[in-house]
Parts: C-alpha cells; sequence; structure tokens
C-alpha cells in the first residue's frame, strides 16, 4: 500500500461583513481559476442584499470609528501591518510576487502612521481680517464604497487604506477575477482589533452589485477605481450623483508609485469654525 | 458662584429667583469632570482596606426589584437575601434596604419585620413621572401607609428641561410631605438631564426642596449611574452642607455591577464628600446583580480561592 | 469611619537591575576608559540602585565618531520609510516592556508610579510611533519638498521625566534621519540604559543611538564637541545660556526648552471644582518637578476666599509617600540638592512675608521629601513669585480685571506656559492671544500629546518639541 499523502483543509471563502464571514445571502458562488485555468475555491457570488446588508453594517460602525482618536486608529492599522507581515507567504502563495507583498505592507504602514498627521497637513488655522478664531479640521465624510482594483493586493490596499485611516468606514467591492488575496485580508483585519463593520468585504460581479452601491442613499462617497468598463464606470457616477457622493474615478494607476494624499482628502469633509475672541 | 449666597430660604421665593440661583451655580467642565472620576478609579485598594469596602458596600445595597412580573414570592426571596446575603456565612452583614414597588411593600414590610432592614418604595408614578400631581401623591401616600420606611421619588424631567424649575420645586416639597416619617429620596434621573450642570442644578433643587438622598437614575433608562455624575452630585452635597449644614445622601443607581465599581464609588465618596457620607446613612447602591458579586469577592478574600455564580444564590 | 487605604505596592520584581552600568556606544555597553563611576539612588529611600560612569572626553568622542559613521554610512543611508519601521519596532518594545521601565522611572526618579505607568510612559511609545509615521513623509511637513537631516544631534535631558524626555529627543532626530548621542541627567540614567537595551532588541544600526552618562562636565563636552551639527537641551535657563554662548558662530543649530514660572489664571466664572483639579494637578503632578508647572495661581479677587477653600480641603488629600504605592499621589524630591533649593525659596518666602500653609502629612524619614505647600499674599516682587521652585510649592496671587491678569501672567522673563480659567469661551481665546507663552491650556492643565508642539517664549527656550513642528529642529 502507497504511502498515503496527508490531505489538506482547504480554506472557505465567504463574504466579510460586520466583523464576521457570513455566506451570501442568495447562497450563490461562483468558481475562482488560477491564470493557467485550474479551479482555486468557490468565492461567495454577493447579491444587492449583501450590498444593503454591509452598508448597514459600515453605517453602525461608524460612530465609533470615527470618534476613535487618531492614536488609536493609527494603532489599530499598525497592528494590521503586523497581522499582514505574518502572513506573507500565504499572500505570496497566490502567486503574488514577494516584493508586491512587502509593498502592499509597507503601504500599509506608511498610511497608519497617516492617521495622526493627515489633520495638521490638511487643516490649520486661518488668519481671518477679525478678532475670531478660526480653525479648519477634516472629518471623515462616512460610509465610502469602493469598487477594487484587478490588483489584488497592492492594488487593494491602496485604495482601503486611505479611506479607513481617517475615519471613514468602507463597504469593497473586491476583484472578481482574484478575490482570495482579498478574503484572506479581511482574515488580518478580522484579526487585528478592528472593529467590526469598519471594513465590508463582498466578493463577486462588481458590474451586478456596484450600481447598488453607487445609488445607495446611506453612502458617502464611491471610489470606482477598480471599474474598468468606462460605460459602467459613467452609470455609476450618474447613479451617485443622487445624494451627491463624492467620487474617485477610474484611471491608470501605477500602484508602486508613492501615493499622494489625494485618496485620503478626497474622502474628508473640512469644518471651519468660528468664535470670537473677547473677554 | 458669588463668595456670598443669597439666603437660601427665599432662593425659591419665586420662579426668577430660583432660577437665578440655579443659573448662577459654577458649571462643570464636563472632559474635567470625566478625568477626576477616572482617576479616582485607579485607586487601588487591596487587603485589610478592600475588606472593609465590601462589608459597607454590602450595608450600603438598596436590594432592588422593579419588575412587572414582581410577586410576593420572588419579594420574599428578596427580603430573606437581604437579611443574609451569604448563606454560609453568618458574619456577612444584612443589606440597607430592599426597595420594591408601592404594591409590594405590604409583602417587603411583613418578611423584614424587626430586622432593621429598611423598605424602600419608589412612587410618584416611577419610572416616567408623567402623571398628575394628585395621583403621585395618592402613590406616595399608599407607600407609605402599606409600611414604606423609604420613599424614592422621581423628578418632573419635562419640566426640568423645560426651565420650570419652581413646579420641580413645588412637587418635591409636596411629595415630602405625604412622605410624613418616611425619608425621601429624590430621583434625577441622570441619564436624561444631559449635561452635569443640568445633574449640579438639579441636585440642588432636591435638596433644597427637602429631599434627604438624591439618586441618580431609576435604573430603567441609559446611563443609569455613572461615577462622574455621582461626583458632581457628591460635590453638591458636599457644597449644600457647607452652606446650610445639613447633610443629603447619595444613591447610585443602576449599573452598578461588579465589586470592583462599588469600591471606585466609595473612594469617589471618601476623596469628595468625605468620611461623613461612609455609612448607609449617606450613600447607598441601587443594584441587583451587585450584591452577589460583593459576596464573591467577599468570599475570595476569605477563602484565597475565587468563586463562580453557582455558590452564591439567585433569588 | 475613616477609609483607610491599605498598601498596594508595585512589585519590584519585573525591573532586572545590574550592579553596574557602562556606556552604550555604537550598539554596544562598554567600559568607560579613564570616567569616574558615580552611583545612582533612589531618592524615596536613599538606596543605592547601580553604579553608573560619567564618561570622559575620550568617550564622547568615541560616541559622537560612533554617530559620525551610522549618520554617513548606515542609519543616514536609509529610506524614511525604513526608519518609520525602525522607530514602529521601538515603540512596540516599549509598550512590552511598560511595566519595567514604569517602575524603574519611579524608583530612579521619586515619581509616583501611578504617572510613570498612566502618563509618562505611555507618551514615551506614542512619541515613538508618532514620529515614526513622519520618517517616509517628510516632504508634507512643511519644509520643503526634499528635508535633509543635519547629522550627529547632541541631546542633554533633565531628571523629572527621564525616559519622556528621551522620546522627545530621539523620536524626531532619527524620524528625520539623523543620528544621536545623549547624555541622560546624573541623577536619573537607568531608563535611558535600558532604552539601549531596547535599541538592541530593535537591531537599530549600530551608532544610530548613543548614550553617555555623567553629568555636568559630561554635558558640556557633548554640547561643545567640534563633531556635533546639531544641539537640543532641556534643563534650566543658566545652562540653557550657557549652551547658547558655547554654539555662538558655530554650525550648529540649536534648540533650548528650559524653565517656567506659568501662571494659572482662574476667573469668576471658572467651573470651580475642575479649576481646583487643574491647580493641584498644574502644580503637585510630578512634585512640582514640571517646567511648564502653574507655579503662580493667579485669581480674581472675588472668588479667592471660595477658591481657597476649595483648594485647601483638596490638598488635604493629597497622598505623600512610596513612590511604588499605586495610591500615592505626590513621590519623592530627586534629590538632596534639589530639596535644598526646595527649602531655600520656601523659606525666603515666608521671610519676605507671605503665608505658608500645608496639609499635615507624615513624610517618612529616609529620602528626601516636601510637603505640598501653597503661600497666600504673594506679590510680584516675592522671589517665590519669580524664581522657578520646581517643587511642590504654589504662590497665589490676586488681580481684578482680565487686563491685569494678563499684565502678571506676562510680567516675567519667563513664557513656557500659563492656564486659563472660565466658562466664557471667547474670554479664553481673547487670553490666550495675548499670554506670551508656548502653550496655553484652557479649562486643562499639564496635557501634553506628540502631536502637539510644545516649547517656550523668552527665556524659556526657542524650538518646539511635538508635532509638525518637532521636525524642523532636525531638518536641515
Amino acid at each position: 500500500m502507497p504511502e498515503s499523502v496527508r490531505l489538506s483543509v482547504r480554506k472557505t471563502y465567504k463574504l466579510f461583513i460586520g466583523g464576521a464571514f457570513p455566506r451570501s445571502e442568495s447562497g450563490r458562488s461562483y468558481p475562482v481559476r488560477s491564470a493557467a485555468g485550474d479551479f482555486l475555491a468557490n468565492a461567495a457570488l454577493a447579491s444587492r442584499k449583501d450590498v444593503r446588508d454591509a452598508v448597514r453594517a459600515a453605517r453602525s460602525a461608524f460612530g465609533g470609528w470615527a470618534k476613535a482618536t487618531a492614536y488609536n486608529r493609527g494603532q489599530i492599522l499598525y497592528r494590521i501591518a503586523e497581522m499582514l507581515e505574518g502572513r506573507r507567504d500565504q499572500f505570496v502563495g497566490y502567486d503574488i510576487e514577494p516584493s508586491t507583498v512587502d509593498a502592499a505592507i509597507d503601504r500599509w504602514v506608511w498610511y497608519a502612521g497617516w492617521a495622526d498627521k493627515i489633520a495638521t497637513v490638511y487643516g490649520g488655522a486661518n488668519p481671518v481680517a477679525g478678532p475670531y478664531f478660526n480653525l479648519s479640521a477634516p472629518e471623515p465624510t462616512g460610509v465610502v464604497g469602493i469598487v477594487a482594483p484587478a490588483d489584488p493586493l497592492l492594488g487593494l490596499v491602496s485604495v482601503l487604506a486611505p479611506a479607513i485611516v481617517t475615519g471613514n468606514t468602507a463597504v469593497v467591492l473586491a476583484s472578481e477575477q482574484n478575490p482570495l488575496p482579498a478574503i484572506t485580508l479581511a482574515e488580518v483585519l478580522a484579526t487585528s482589533d478592528l472593529p467590526g463593520g469598519v471594513v465590508n468585504l463582498l466578493t463577486g460581479r462588481a458590474a451586478e452589485t456596484a450600481p447598488w452601491l453607487a445609488s445607495h442613499l446611506d453612502v458617502n462617497a464611491i471610489d470606482l477605481t477598480g471599474v474598468s468598463d468606462p460605460e459602467l464606470a459613467v452609470s455609476l457616477e450618474e447613479a451617485a450623483a443622487e445624494n451627491l457622493k463624492r467620487v474617485l474615478r477610474p484611471g491608470p494607476a501605477d500602484w508602486t508609485a508613492e501615493p499622494g494624499i489625494e485618496r485620503m482628502t478626497t474622502l474628508l469633509e473640512t469644518k471651519t469654525v468660528w468664535h470670537p475672541k473677547g473677554v | 458662584m458669588t463668595a456670598t449666597v443669597p439666603p437660601l430660604a427665599e432662593v425659591a421665593s419665586s420662579a426668577s429667583t430660583l432660577r437665578a440661583f440655579l443659573h448662577g451655580l459654577p458649571g462643570v467642565d464636563q472632559v474635567g469632570a470625566d478625568q477626576r472620576a477616572a482617576m479616582l478609579g485607579t485607586r487601588s485598594i487591596k487587603t485589610t482596606s478592600k475588606q472593609w469596602a465590601l462589608d459597607l458596600a454590602i450595608r450600603m445595597v438598596d436590594l432592588t426589584t422593579l419588575e412587572g412580573a414582581d410577586t410576593p414570592g420572588k419579594v420574599r426571596a428578596l427580603c430573606a437575601k437581604a437579611r443574609r446575603p451569604d448563606p454560609t456565612d453568618a458574619t456577612c452583614p444584612p443589606a440597607a434596604a430592599v426597595c420594591v414597588y408601592p404594591s409590594m411593600v405590604a409583602t417587603a414590610a411583613d418578611a423584614l419585620r424587626g430586622t432593621g432592614i429598611h423598605v424602600a418604595s419608589v412612587a410618584t408614578a416611577f419610572p416616567s413621572g408623567q402623571a398628575p400631581l394628585d395621583v403621585k401623591l395618592a402613590d406616595t401616600r399608599a407607600a407609605v401607609k402599606a409600611g414604606a420606611d423609604e420613599i424614592d421619588m422621581v423628578i418632573n424631567r419635562g419640566a426640568f428641561l423645560s426651565g420650570r424649575y419652581l413646579e420641580v420645586y413645588e412637587e418635591i416639597v409636596a411629595v415630602k410631605e405625604a412622605c410624613g416619617d418616611a425619608h425621601l429620596k429624590v430621583i434625577l434621573e441622570t441619564g436624561e438631564l444631559a449635561t452635569y450642570d443640568n445633574v449640579r442644578r438639579a441636585s440642588w433643587l432636591g435638596m433644597l426642596a427637602g429631599g434627604d438622598f438624591i439618586k441618580t437614575s431609576t435604573g430603567k433608562v441609559q446611563p443609569a449611574a455613572t461615577l462622574p455624575v455621582t461626583l458632581v452630585m457628591l460635590e453638591a452635597v458636599r457644597d449644600f452642607k457647607a452652606a446650610t449644614g445639613v447633610a443629603v445622601g447619595v444613591k447610585p443607581a443602576g449599573g452598578i455591577r461588579t465589586a470592583k465599581d462599588a469600591i471606585k464609588y466609595l473612594v469617589t465618596v471618601n476623596e469628595t464628600a468625605g468620611e461623613e457620607w461612609l455609612s448607609p446613612d449617606r450613600f447607598r447602591f441601587g443594584a441587583s446583580t451587585l450584591l452577589n458579586d460583593l459576596l464573591m469577592q467577599r468570599a475570595k478574600m476569605a477563602t484565597g480561592r475565587y468563586w463562580g455564580p453557582d455558590y452564591v444564590t439567585l433569588d | 469611619m475613616a477609609f483607610e487605604y491599605a498598601p498596594a505596592p508595585e512589585s519590584r520584581a519585573v525591573v532586572d537591575l545590574r550592579e553596574s552600568y557602562g556606556l552604550f556606544i555604537d550598539g554596544s555597553f562598554v567600559d568607560s576608559k579613564d570616567g569616574e563611576p558615580f552611583k545612582t539612588i533612589n531618592p524615596a529611600t536613599e538606596e543605592v540602585l547601580a553604579e553608573v560612569v560619567a564618561a570622559s572626553s575620550a568617550d564622547v568622542d568615541r560616541a559622537v565618531a560612533a554617530a559620525r559613521r551610522a549618520f554617513e554610512t548606515s542609519w543616514g543611508r536609509l529610506p524614511g520609510r525604513e526608519r518609520a519601521k525602525y522607530l514602529y519596532r521601538l515603540a512596540r518594545i516599549i509598550q512590552e516592556r511598560a511595566r519595567e521601565l514604569a517602575v524603574l522611572e519611579s524608583l530612579d526618579n521619586g515619581k509616583p508610579i501611578r504617572e510613570s505607568r498612566d502618563v509618562d510612559v505611555p507618551l514615551v511609545a506614542a512619541h515613538f510611533f508618532y514620529y515614526a509615521g513622519w520618517a517616509d513623509k517628510l516632504k508634507y511637513a512643511g519644509f520643503g519638498p526634499d528635508p535633509r537631516p543635519l547629522g550627529v544631534a547632541a541631546q542633554v535631558i533633565p531628571w523629572n521625566f527621564p525616559l519622556l524626555m528621551l522620546a522627545w529627543k530621539i523620536a524626531p532626530a532619527l524620524a528625520t534621519g539623523n543620528t544621536v548621542v545623549l547624555k541622560p541627567a546624573e541623577t536619573t540614567p537607568l531608563t535611558a540604559l535600558v532604552f539601549a537595551e531596547i535599541c538592541q532588541q530593535a537591531e537599530l544600526p549600530p551608532g544610530t543611538v548613543n548614550i553617555v552618562t555623567g553629568a555636568g562636565d559630561t554635558g558640556r563636552l557633548l554640547v561643545e564637541h567640534e563633531g556635533v551639527d546639531k544641539v537640543a537641551f532641556t534643563g534650566s535657563t543658566e545652562v540653557g545660556r550657557a549652551i547658547a554662548r558655547s554654539v555662538a558662530g558655530s554650525r550648529k543649530k540649536v534648540t533650548l526648552e528650559l524653565g517656567g514660572k506659568a501662571a494659572n489664571i482662574v476667573f469668576d466664572d471658572a467651573p470651580i471644582d475642575q479649576a481646583v483639579e487643574g491647580i493641584v494637578n498644574g502644580i503637585f503632578f510630578n512634585q512640582g518637578h514640571v517646567c511648564c508647572a502653574g507655579s503662580r495661581l493667579l485669581v480674581q479677587e472675588s472668588v479667592t476666599d471660595e477658591l481657597m477653600a476649595s483648594l485647601k480641603r483638596r490638598m488635604a488629600q493629597l497622598r505623600v509617600g512610596d513612590p511604588l504605592d499605586k495610591n500615592t499621589d505626590i513621590g519623592a524630591i530627586n534629590s538632596a540638592a534639589q530639596l535644598a533649593r526646595i527649602r531655600e525659596l520656601s523659606d525666603a518666602g515666608s521671610a519676605e512675608g507671605a503665608e505658608a500653609w500645608s496639609p499635615p502629612c507624615e513624610l517618612p524619614d529616609r529620602g528626601f521629601w516636601f510637603a505640598p505647600t501653597v503661600f497666600t499674599g504673594v506679590s510680584q516682587a516675592h522671589r517665590i513669585a519669580r524664581e522657578e521652585i520646581f517643587g511642590p510649592v504654589l504662590s497665589v496671587l490676586t488681580f481684578r480685571t482680565p487686563a491685569e491678569a494678563v499684565e502678571k501672567a506676562n510680567n516675567t522673563p519667563y513664557g513656557l506656559s500659563a492656564g486659563v480659567w472660565t466658562d466664557k469661551g471667547s474670554r479664553i481665546l481673547a487670553i490666550a492671544d495675548k499670554l506670551r507663552a508656548g502653550v496655553v491650556w484652557a479649562n486643562t492643565f499639564n496635557k501634553f500629546d506628540p502631536t502637539s508642539p510644545f516649547g517656550g517664549y523668552k527665556e524659556s527656550g526657542y524650538g518646539r518639541e511635538g508635532g509638525r513642528h518637532g521636525l524642523e529642529g532636525y531638518l536641515a
């Protein structure tokens, strides 16, 4: 009898909503294949109801996350980087270049350090012409919908970290072709002290779910980076106009280049307060 | 607050003088009050001081049941627990009082006769207080007649929040009169008052009107008692004593579940109002589950082992 | 019935003290060639904690050379992204060893464990975390598109917040790409030496951080060394002046954080109970060994009696004693020398006609102790209103109008901090505008944060530590 090879325990890939890993309420899944066409796993196929539930979870989590101190958010994001580092091999196993995985971890660390600095850089006292104290301070806009780019880890990190470091919560539609790193990232988030609902991640067909996200009136901003179909991008932007969502349009992206601060500032509201100075 | 306080007897002579007095009290900085409470919560109470504090806390518990489903059986069981909280240890002191709805007062009075444990009754259309005044007074008188030693009334929050302070005051005075010999606790429902400034004003209102105790909450509204709110109330009773010579008691109620929390409150009493308030005559805990945690901690100090819920009674 | 708090001592077992320590140069602990050994003691008991050594001229040369090498060949060549990750490591290890550092700080300095545990050490970790995040974002700091480091920084720190002052110095210096040689105060070297161990645990490139122990002479050698590009000093105004003179004409950039005599101004509409807490915290926190201490209480005349009654009642609750007891509020005075100075000025206060009051407290027989004291009837001309006492001694003066308060508050060569207590927002802002002080606390006091710039006007020094501004002193 030949020596038996140990059978591995395969991972199940589900959605990530409210800090938990439910299956799609539709019960659907779809096969994920490698570049060579081999079967890798069945990923959950998210429905509009999953989008609805994810937005609700993101809204629920927003109050607490926005009110957390910047220091606290920075600590949690740094912890996420620690957990990412621990899973480096897993990500390499998804056929991602090791140097790209390193870049993704370093990018996360870069964004973690912005938590307690963006207000200093983007806000400030304004010298108005009158006896008034005048201060502009940035605040997170709310729930952000994100259509993740095709680059399954570095691209994903580059659109997600800037959204949440400043206090927003997010509903992310992962890359349809390559969703497995996204769900593993969700596992990293779930073990990093990140409050449930701050990030919600749905796998499936963005063409199906993005319109529900773009038209949802309780979503405050939408990042269309991962929308490759130009017509779809236009219709999503039009749908987003209904409640004047802040929009990040799709465009060519070199994920290796150091990002600026635009991804953070687009998702920030600036509040300016006046107060008289007088005894 | 100005250095000279107007004679307090005249403060309630009209709606406008009462309002001017209450609004002239010093403000409370919320962040500062929260931080003072937090600092008091870092006191480390160990060994002999912990044993002393646990026993004192037990003696201060107003063991409470205020449910629609209360029955005489339930109330009798609670009274038995108040008399003998720890069935395995006769040295464990009894609770201060049992607190029930007016309809249960007779049962409680019967069960506690001769024990020295007081019968406290909520009254005045507890918990909302939203009823005509004559109904609230009748509620009070009925409870006293049935045998209540103490009455826990609720203030008229609607009137308070709309600025009708004199109305609130006069209601408390009327209830105090209806109490006869029973002592009166005035529930402020601090969770609804929303700001510490309001808590300070309502505290003074309750004291000026003759309350024997001021109490944080009904326990039916969140947030109920918190350490900073109790701190503000302790500052108020301290200042009231300095101004009038009268010592009014304080009772935080609702949300105090662990012995650790209770000890934080005792530290706060100690370092704010002072020693005189470290007695059941001046400080009570309105609680139900707290007692079991106090017993478990007490037993741990005596036996050296951590206890579990199987070893304390659930009544 | 009195509530007596039983002793609640924090265990010393978490600290592993060596009998003697050398210098930390080029990544290793080395012996001094010709330096004089001296002892560091526990000011609460006068027990000897360990022996350290006063670095000599040769030692300082070695340290500066190591820092220069690291600047030119290792640390100075790292991209900001990698410097950031080293600093994050340091921050993490500090968090991991937090209890040990807090206990050691209390042993060596005399401050209550509650403060070292809840204030000092958390802020130390936070400073490293904060500046870690700037290391790769310097172009956003507002100092140009490609800010460059200066080179080797000589850093001399005081004994009042030993590890925290170390963090305030080292974190921004390293984040911006400089290397450092730091001298801790002679009475409090131990947490700096454990920090050196932490640098080893983080595998920081050798020479990036160098720690040379010693007293005034070592400090002078370090600050005057030719191989140093930047001097950062926190300490007395007297020494700060000497340093400013010694670097005149050189290429060295200097930042100084010196003494203070802060006014804590209480108006008649202040939230009284919180104001009392703020006054107490302002002068008795850390035994008053705080450069920004609210050592002058300026109270509006109309509320003086009421405020003083509340203040004295509150002071009577201060617990003076064993720094390692978790319930201690006021610990030991750091040294015999400092105690003598506090006594001298306190005696002068009484001699000049002010009236002293202290709550009754039992002071231990051994160690250096001073009961919290408040002087009333103080006038601007009194020594205790002008000179920094650096101890738990409060001087009370009165004022009638806001303008008079501002005038008295500003009437000092110092300008580090000030406090304003009032319920009126516009008054806070108007008064803050007029106070010549680098930090103004309104309805609070002694609040510190790594994001918040700290530093003085006038003879309290120049330069800021903390925040974006804290980077400037370390950039070319």
